[in-house]
């Protein structure tokens, strides 16, 4: 297929005159609401590569005490528990900015203080559920961290 | 010949031809799945942490457990499959983008696959 600006040569034969851009991430002033979306894309992809994290534990059960002893370790080292910690707001982030997501398919929330509110919301919501999730296994992890470095 | 046409004839034809809403849908479908099954996953994860292997057989030999882990395998596989691929068609252009559409395709299926075998045959006890 010839591409627009051959097929548009083809019609006035004079060359194209430059196009104007149309703005993109660098003309606008960060809002709370591109943060987020930006937020959710991110979240999203690192999600995606967090997805081996559930595998290799899930695989690691499945396969042998050794394995799942090696997996065990390694979420237990800090670097381990910093990265689930990560994975865990990740997860509740995209979750919530889906929800969000859901809300405005309805066609509904576009308001540009409701747009703000459900932006900021999902924002705490997340942080607030990644807390509650971290504050339950508590127990698990006192040990870990305490121990070590106090 | 091409010097004729106008661009509207060039395209006519070349639309969506009253498809390509599938992709938006699927991935509404999976997200609203993936909120039940995350719900799944954190009861999981927060009775599974620390516990040792026996108890995570225990777990996944429960029928119920097994089903949503199979459910959240899948699931969340076609649900990062599909949005990969945006973002893959956002930002690359050129010779690599199909290479990598086609090794985010694999990784989904191989993530999927791998996690549907590893809850089987924990629920299988074998």
């Amino acid at each position: 297929m010839a591409d627009a600006k051959e097929s548009a040569g083809g019609l006035r034969a004079r060359p194209m005159m430059p196009r104007p851009l149309s703005p993109h991430l660098s003309i606008f002033r960060p809002y709370i609401n591109m943060t987020m979306s930006i937020l959710h894309r991110v979240t999203g992809a690192a999600n995606y590569f967090g997805s081996v994290l559930l595998a290799a534990w899930l695989i690691s059960a499945a396969a042998s005490d050794s394995w799942f002893g090696t997996v065990s370790w390694a979420a237990a080292t800090p670097v381990g528990l910093i990265v689930l910690f990560g994975f865990t707001w990740s997860v509740m982030h995209h979750l919530l900015g889906g929800i969000r997501h859901f809300i405005w398919d309805t066609v509904h929330g576009f308001e540009l203080g409701t747009v703000r509110l459900f932006s900021w919301l999902t924002l705490l919501g997340s942080l607030t559920l990644t807390g509650l999730i971290w504050a339950a296994a508590y127990p698990v992890w006192e040990n870990l961290i305490w121990g070590k470095f106090l | 010949m091409t010097g004729y046409r106008t661009p509207l004839k060039n395209v006519r034809g070349l639309g969506s031809a009253k498809r390509g809403t599938e992709h938006f849908w699927l991935q509404r479908v999976t997200a609203a799945a993936n909120i039940v099954l995350i719900a799944f996953l954190v009861y999981t994860a927060l009775t599974l942490a620390g516990a040792p292997r026996s108890e995570v057989k225990a777990f996944f030999s429960q029928p119920i457990a097994a089903v949503f882990g199979v459910l959240l395998a899948i699931s969340v596989s076609v649900h990062m499959r599909i949005g990969m691929q945006v973002i893959i068609e956002d930002y690359v252009h050129g010779a690599s983008k199909v290479p990598m559409l086609l090794l985010n395709t694999f990784f989904s299926i191989f993530v999927a696959a791998a996690t549907v075998l590893a809850v089987t045959k924990l629920f299988l006890g074998v």
